[in-house]
């Protein structure tokens, strides 16, 4: 029976398996050196703030390995001999493989910041991360402020987890708004005002110089690199990015650049091993993606296309119109196709954007300023359907129709105030105009591309 | 506001302390003229009952009610030990005239039902002479003090959004030593309220002036139980507005259950008793009315001219259509998270236990057993009393319709609707009795299952499995299994309470009503990932 490893159980890894395991009775053995069970490394903050036990993040119950025949492996993969088709763990034990499946993920970036490996600096990313924090952050007194260094997704929800306990947080960004590089002016300006309405201490503008330590080698303060400013501190986290977790790699003979280089079916240079998740890096980019996706549903659909060409059915990794979704403490974000910021976007590419004007909502339409094309839209606080949009932008729908049909997008919980109409009414008046909004229909609604 | 609020469960657990110690005091006894009337006017014929409660209740000491009970327990138990004895006896001695005559003296029902009624009759003491000061003591502290404890949210929560911080840390919630002690108190109250109502008489003289106002009667323990379910959930439902601000669907779900509660499951069947009407809650079908097919009830809506027949009508009508078909169109949520007695208590004192249904496999396995348990056991009760009734006599398939009443109110109506049920809300989660036990739940699941437009759909690829939508499943159901794959959640167990698309962080679900036509959608591969589709199922 071929013997199929993957070596990491993220959620590219565990996708993988599950979907081999229905395709084929294939030995299959998941590798990982952070905890036996898979669990959603997205719910570690709510493990912290207390909405939920580390068990609530484990999708599947503990039977269900043994269940499916799905051997969970834990060790620490030191080598990989693909001449001889086998692993060499850390302890020296060994492991041989028929094929094998990389999806070790990624691990948070560090700038080579004097202080950076100091105890109570941390990133947040694995289960020994959210250890650690329980360790020098448990409660307010123990840690008097945490500073956190990089202002993307993962920052801002260490600074929720930080102030769910009442610690107050420094929070140092680079750029002179809030995540500005990939959201619009208008939204990026929003989540900002709504940072500080947390009383989070938000540095714009602000890098880190050096993260200084008493005797013991614990933190004890941050100097800002601009001002020079010293803030006393007990916490530093590292947000400042993730990189692919792929050092044990570099030994063997598998071709790596920033990840394992992969072509479109998933596949290294070695015949039989694969790189699936974060930490694979496509050869050359597929359409306006990056080569290396760091996101919950790329790992996830890798995982579903290596499983069809490992059951001998092969399948190119097609991933379709981009979408995403975040939450900034109290507002929900979702993304489907592309919106990219004044700093990156093209010069065919114009903004319609609309913000209610009380609440945190808004939404940046992007489109195509000759051929009215619809590109992407950025919605907060306010939620659409993937279905809808995914179907538009595979039908090159114009903004004229986007804005017309919008009440179909509308996924809010029922009896939510819409705001269609003043959408599409400040449309008409920016560009003269005279959409007429339709009433939702169920019947376009499931009619599919 | 931190102060406010400790402040607040000071005045709470007063209020909670002065009402449980208040069944400790007064003291209960009769005159013998008193005693006489009370017997004639209850047609006893038992000499040896009179004679025994004479010696034990006609007194001039201070008895409290637990000494009061236990005399009036044993006077009943007495008298009716003398004649099964008898009835033996002339059994033995084939004398049957004699044998059948003893039975008349004999006194039927519960022996604590005929101790409440006689302390009814006879408590003296601070609460029966204070009502009002008694009511402030006990309610209108518990209510401030409640209040108090709530209000400062508004503030404490900080900005409008979903707050769960600290639930999982919190012996209250995290089934610590406070939702044990909970636990405890809840079990002990309703095993009193139903096995033991004479031990809470008091707390029926603080309401026999409001009793009196609304229906011109003294009031039961029935009538104290519904004034605090109504309290409670008004209480608890101000704090539902406070934590769901934000979500106007859980503000006009939680203004719907209050205004069913208090209107149709209080307010009218009282004021239809002053009418001198049979008391009816409106909104209550069978089978989760389980008494609503039985003789009495039966003969007493004949007796009550037109409403009687009205009501019979309605509530067959009530089951039969306007049940199902709401269920067809807006699944069961209509009745089970908007309308529903269990449910709007379980969605307001509930709310904050949420977290600790199971959500494992083997629960949901029990939960099948034990739902449809109960309904094929409701409806097996009805038929036996049904054919009882119109046939004329005792027993159906050799199942006696006494019996199995007495057995299903026992078993279903008071241990696993109330002291179940409600009692176990801090450690098993606050839709015990709904998941596990309630039939019209389980008639409802049916509809929803196989025959609705309701579904919770799953946004397309957006999922990130994080657990949250299943951790606040107070029904426990994995919901994230569905949503990381990508399908819409269609189960019969479903409430529809919107808590899991409220704690959703991405925007993935959505309770809605639609075309049934793709409501359930299994999916190889979730949207996003272009994997030619057709090559696959063509494939298999």
């Amino acid at each position: 029976m071929e013997h199929i490893v993957i070596i990491g159980n993220g959620i590219a890894g565990i996708t993988a398996a599950r979907h081999i395991r229905k395709n084929s009775d294939k030995k299959i053995t998941v590798v990982s050196a952070e905890t036996k069970f898979f669990f959603s490394r997205t719910a570690l903050m709510y493990v912290y703030m207390g909405h939920q036990k580390f068990e609530h993040t484990q999708p599947y119950e503990n039977w269900f390995w043994d269940k499916n025949k799905i051997n969970l492996k834990e060790g620490f993969v030191n080598t990989i001999y693909t001449d001889k088709k086998l692993l060499e763990f850390k302890d020296s034990s060994t492991l041989s493989y028929d094929k094998l499946i990389i999806a070790t993920g990624s691990k948070p970036n560090k700038f080579g910041w004097k202080g950076q490996d100091l105890e109570g600096v941390m990133g947040m990313y694995h289960k020994q991360d959210l250890e650690n924090l329980e360790k020098h952050a448990p409660n307010k007194e123990v840690c008097k402020r945490a500073v956190i260094v990089g202002g993307g997704l993962i920052g801002i929800e260490l600074a929720e987890m930080l102030i769910s306990r009442k610690i107050p947080v420094t929070f140092l960004v680079r750029e002179d708004s809030f995540w500005n590089g990939v959201l619009p002016a208008q939204e990026s300006k929003m989540i900002s005002k709504h940072i500080l309405g947390h009383h989070i201490d938000l540095r714009l503008n602000t890098n880190l110089k050096e993260i200084k330590a008493d005797k013991n080698g614990k933190v004890t303060s941050i100097i800002i690199e601009e001002t020079g400013e010293e803030i006393e501190c007990n916490v530093v986290g590292l947000t400042a990015g993730v990189t692919p977790n792929i050092d044990f790699i570099k030994t063997s003979k598998i071709e790596t650049k920033k990840g394992v280089l992969v072509d479109r079916y998933l596949e290294t240079n070695i015949k039989d091993v694969f790189a699936i998740g974060d930490c694979a890096e496509q050869r050359e980019a597929i359409g306006q993606r990056r080569t290396i996706e760091a996101v919950w549903y790329t790992g996830r659909m890798m995982g579903e296309t290596v499983a069809q060409t490992i059951c001998n059915n092969k399948t190119e990794y097609k991933p379709g119109h981009w979408f995403n979704s975040a939450k900034f403490l109290d507002i929900e974000y979702q993304t489907y196709g592309w919106v990219f910021s004044e700093r990156d976007k093209q010069e065919n590419e114009t903004y319609f954007q609309w913000q209610h004007p009380k609440e945190n909502k808004c939404i940046t339409i992007s489109y195509d300023v000759n051929t009215h094309k619809f590109l992407g839209i950025n919605t907060f606080g306010i939620r659409m359907r993937h279905e809808t949009f995914d179907k538009w932008l595979t039908k090159n729908k114009s903004i004229e129709y986007v804005l017309e049909f919008l009440a179909d997008a509308n996924f809010d919980p029922e009896f939510y105030k819409l705001h269609e109409t003043e959408i599409v009414a400040k449309f008409n008046q920016e560009n003269n105009t005279s959409i007429l909004l339709k009433k939702k229909s169920w019947k376009r609604i499931f009619t599919k591309a | 506001m931190k102060f406010i609020k400790n402040t607040g469960l000071i005045i709470f657990i007063i209020g909670l302390s002065v009402f449980t110690a208040s069944i400790f005091t007064g003291s209960f006894s009769l005159t013998q003229q008193e005693l006489e009337a009370f017997i004639s006017d209850k047609g006893y014929k038992s000499k040896i009952l009179k004679k025994e409660l004479s010696k034990a209740i006609v007194t001039t000491d201070n008895i409290n009610i637990f000494q009061f009970s236990s005399k009036v327990t044993a006077a009943f138990e007495t008298s009716n030990t003398y004649y099964d004895v008898q009835i033996e006896k002339y059994g033995a001695e084939k004398n049957w005239a004699k044998k059948s005559e003893q039975y008349a003296y004999k006194i039927f029902g519960k022996p604590h039902s005929l101790s409440y009624e006689l302390a009814k009759k006879s408590g003296k003491g601070f609460i029966k002479d204070n009502p009002g000061l008694s009511w402030f003591l006990t309610f209108g502290l518990g209510i401030i003090g409640a209040l108090m404890f709530i209000l400062p949210n508004l503030i404490l929560l900080g900005k409008s959004g979903i707050k769960n911080d600290g639930i999982h840390q919190e012996s209250a919630t995290n089934r610590g030593w406070i939702a044990w002690l909970v636990l405890v108190y809840l079990v002990t109250f309703y095993l009193v309220l139903y096995f033991r109502p004479d031990y809470v008489v008091n707390w029926t003289f603080i309401f026999d002036p409001i009793s009196n106002f609304l229906n011109g009667g003294e009031a039961s323990q029935w009538f104290v139980y519904g004034f605090l379910y109504c309290t409670i959930m008004l209480v608890m439902g101000a704090r539902m507005y406070i934590k769901y601000r934000h979500n106007k669907y859980q503000i006009i779900r939680t203004t719907s259950v209050l205004f069913f509660q208090i209107v149709f499951a209080f307010l009218i069947p009282e004021i239809m008793t002053s009418l001198n009407m049979p008391g009816y809650d409106f909104k209550s079908a069978f089978p989760l009315d389980y008494d609503f097919f039985f003789e009495w009830n039966i003969e007493s809506l004949k007796n009550s001219g037109g409403i009687g027949i009205f009501i019979l009508v309605w509530g067959i009508v009530l089951t039969l259509v306007i049940v199902p078909v709401m269920v067809y169109f807006f699944g069961k949520r209509w009745y089970c998270s908007w309308v529903c007695g269990c449910g709007g208590l379980a969605e307001t004192l509930g709310d904050p236990y949420r977290q600790n249904s199971d959500k494992t496999l083997k629960s949901w396995k029990l939960e099948r057993w034990l739902i449809h348990s109960v309904l094929a056991f409701s409806l097996l009760m009805t038929a036996v009393t049904l054919y009882c009734y119109f046939s004329g006599t005792q027993s159906f398939l050799g199942i006696k319709s006494q019996w199995i009443k007495d057995t299903y109110s026992f078993l279903v109506g008071a241990w696993f609707a109330g002291v179940i049920g409600t009692g176990f809300y801090p450690i098993f989660g606050n839709r015990v009795w709904c998941r596990f036990g309630c039939p019209l739940a389980a008639y409802l699941g049916f509809v929803q299952r196989f025959k609705s437009r309701f579904r919770i759909t799953t946004n397309g690829g957006q999922c990130i499995s994080c657990g949250n939508c299943t951790t606040y499943c107070e029904q426990g159901i994995d919901v994230r299994a569905y949503a990381q794959k990508g399908e819409n959640i269609v189960r019969s167990s479903c409430v529809g309470c919107g808590i899991c698309s409220a704690v959703c962080p991405r925007g993935v679900l959505k309770l809605e009503n639609g075309p049934e036509d793709g409501r359930i959608n299994p999916t190889e591969i979730l949207l996003g990932n272009d994997i030619d589709l057709m090559s696959l199922i063509n494939k298999k």
